[in-house]
């Protein structure tokens, strides 16, 4: 028994990552960055609007939080239909409330079916991100190239169509890519995306077509990974989210501005049972006087602006 | 294939010889922080899949990367606040890949130990040779960027051979004598040290990990809230510390810099901490000086006490 003496060869095995995306570098050792106003923390909400078809392929494997059952799985696909419909309007009314601007991400086959939904955005003037055209068109390792650039392209170009804004923001189903993705978003007018979860901060992420600004979205703290994968309660998710913003606070006091962006899906917290803790953090966050609530992108233009 | 893998012999928990900690402690106490490196594309292995996916597994590496980037300060900074000296179970080629963070544990006089070259390499399929040159590899990358002679042994990602626990006792033999390969943490036997059975006959310990207590077994496996795991770990020292009156025990709390400090779960480890340093007769300590204090001072006795048993 023995392996192929490849096993036992490391060809990356030196100073920095293992691959040209982007350089090692620790969050401690960075220049301080400010946020406007002497604020510390920039608060980014991001609600995700969603479509999960019914006809889901599930390849090359079934996105979390779609259809699990045999067709027609009427369960899953009316209780994610929720969150569009009822879900969303407590959401908003919630972050309207409090005075915390949302930043939208959208599937664009969403907005083909509800021009309703498209007509709110455009009145609203949230800023949109891409994310792709449905939750079953998954980026994945050995797509072939041209496949993806075109669902990314005719994505994009139904979204922009739809929403009337740029969108240079992007954020893949389930945060899946194929090793050509961010070159492919690069070359379709994408500055910025938030799949990889490895910073607290934004930076620079090499593509073939130019740098994008990796924008941090962490996973572990979406209400999805808490309530659904850790099967957590609302309550623990809010109380997990304010310890978040207490831990961040500090640090920005020492290390320069933080970001405390929440990831949150109205067919979750949009529930009758669960908006009140998703209205109970933002009431906590937006009387902080440190922090800062802004939109994905104006939070990257006042980094941006920073890095000399 | 073996029916038990013959490490250590039965040996009731109650009526032991009594354990005494340094100045007169009860609970040895250690904190071992997994600093590793997981790579983006690694070889494949028949045995076990390195990701769910195929590769980019963006979110599985990038968060890992988020430990080293992110986490390992922040975790540091709380260690020091309660005077704990980590004990680092290190994927060695981050010696290569991230200087910075093994200058930072030098100065603090950590220790490091083995969790193998890359947690993304396992020891399925090896030769005797291979798993050997590996073994080899991983204690003299830690002796040539930190001067320590490695003692303890993590397998990397917890992938073992029939032989592992042998070959490192024995490479740590054959590359530094006694101060070299003295204990495992990969057997969870046991809330004391025990000896450990290997070939080469060698006085060699094993020293309790505490996996429940292991933060990715918490959030991962039994995907529990922050709260509920600072809750845990007070009460494993409890209990521990209680028993310890009797006879000293051991509690190690294994971390993983990508999930105890994101920003949500900081907090209930640095509580768990506080209440645990709080405590008097508490010996806070490394791996190796567990050990080898426990070598020293009570490993004769408890083989003595093993074969007493055994023959009665």
């Amino acid at each position: 028994m023995a392996m192929d003496r490849s096993y036992l060869e490391y060809s990356q095995r030196s100073y920095g990552m293992d691959h040209d995306r982007y350089d090692w570098s620790m969050l401690s050792d960075r220049k301080p960055v400010t946020w406007p106003d002497g604020k510390t923390l920039a608060l980014w909400v991001n609600v995700n609007l969603q479509f999960y078809p019914l006809n889901q392929q599930g390849k090359p494997f079934k996105v979390p939080g779609g259809m699990t059952m045999p067709y027609p799985d009427l369960r899953h696909f009316s209780l994610r239909d929720y969150g569009n419909r009822v879900g969303l309007f407590r959401i908003l009314g919630a972050l309207d409330r409090f005075g915390v601007k949302p930043t939208l991400t959208v599937n664009s086959r969403l907005l083909e079916r509800t021009p309703y939904l498209a007509g709110l955005i455009r009145e609203r003037g949230d800023e949109v991100l891409g994310h792709g055209s449905h939750m079953d068109a998954l980026h994945y390792g050995g797509q072939d190239r041209e496949q993806e650039h075109q669902e990314i392209a005719s994505s994009l170009e139904s979204l922009r169509q739809a929403t009337a804004q740029d969108v240079k923001g992007w954020l893949s189903p389930v945060r899946s890519e194929s090793e050509n993705t961010p070159d492919l978003l690069a070359a379709n007018g994408i500055e910025y995306f938030c799949d990889w979860v490895n910073d607290d901060m934004p930076y620079e992420f090499r593509t073939a077509n130019g740098s994008l600004t990796a924008m941090p979205l962490p996973l572990e703290i979406e209400d999805r990974f808490v309530i659904m994968n850790n099967l957590h309660s609302e309550v623990s998710w809010a109380e997990q989210v304010l310890d978040s913003a207490d831990l961040l606070e500090a640090e920005a006091a020492r290390q320069g501005g933080r970001i405390l962006s929440l990831n949150i899906h109205p067919w979750l917290l949009g529930q009758p049972h669960r908006i009140k803790h998703l209205e109970g953090v933002l009431e906590n966050l937006s009387a902080r006087p440190g922090v800062w609530c802004a939109s994905a992108d104006e939070i990257r233009q006042c980094w941006l602006s920073q890095q000399a | 294939m073996k029916e038990d893998p013959g490490f250590y012999d039965y040996w009731p928990y109650r009526d032991r010889p009594k354990i005494t900690w340094p100045g007169g402690a009860r609970l040895a106490f250690w904190v071992a922080p997994n600093i590793e490196f997981y790579e983006l594309n690694p070889p494949d292995n028949p045995h076990r899949k390195p990701w769910p996916q195929a590769n980019p597994a963006v979110t599985g590496y990038s968060i890992r990367d988020f430990g080293n980037r992110v986490g390992h300060v922040r975790q540091m900074e709380v260690l020091d606040r309660y005077n704990i000296r980590g004990s680092i179970s290190l994927s060695t080629a981050l010696c290569d890949h991230h200087p910075e963070i093994i200058e930072m544990c030098k100065e603090r006089n950590w220790e490091f130990f083995s969790h193998g070259i890359y947690n993304t390499r396992y020891t399925y399929g090896l030769s005797s040779e291979q798993e050997k040159a590996i073994i080899r590899d991983g204690m003299e990358s830690i002796y040539k960027h930190t001067g320590q002679k490695c003692a303890g042994y993590l397998a990397p990602a917890l992938s073992h051979s029939e032989e592992t626990i042998d070959l490192f006792a024995e490479v740590g033999t054959e590359l530094f004598g006694d101060e070299g390969g003295i204990y495992t943490c990969d057997l969870f036997h046991d809330d004391q040290p025990t000896p450990i059975h290997t070939r080469s006959g060698k006085r060699f310990v094993s020293i309790p990990y505490s996996l429940e207590m292991n933060d990715t077994i918490a959030y991962v496996v039994q995907k529990i809230e922050p709260r509920r795991y600072g809750q845990q770990l007070k009460d494993c020292f409890d209990r521990l510390y209680e028993e310890g009156a009797t006879s000293g025990t051991v509690m190690c709390i294994p971390t993983h810099n990508y999930q105890v400090s994101c920003a949500h779960r900081l907090k209930a480890f640095e509580e768990a901490l506080e209440y645990i340093t709080g405590h008097s007769d508490v010996w806070v300590t490394t791996g190796r000086e567990i050990a080898e204090y426990y070598r020293d001072n009570y490993y004769d006795e408890a083989v003595q006490h093993i074969e007493q048993r055994g023959a009665a």
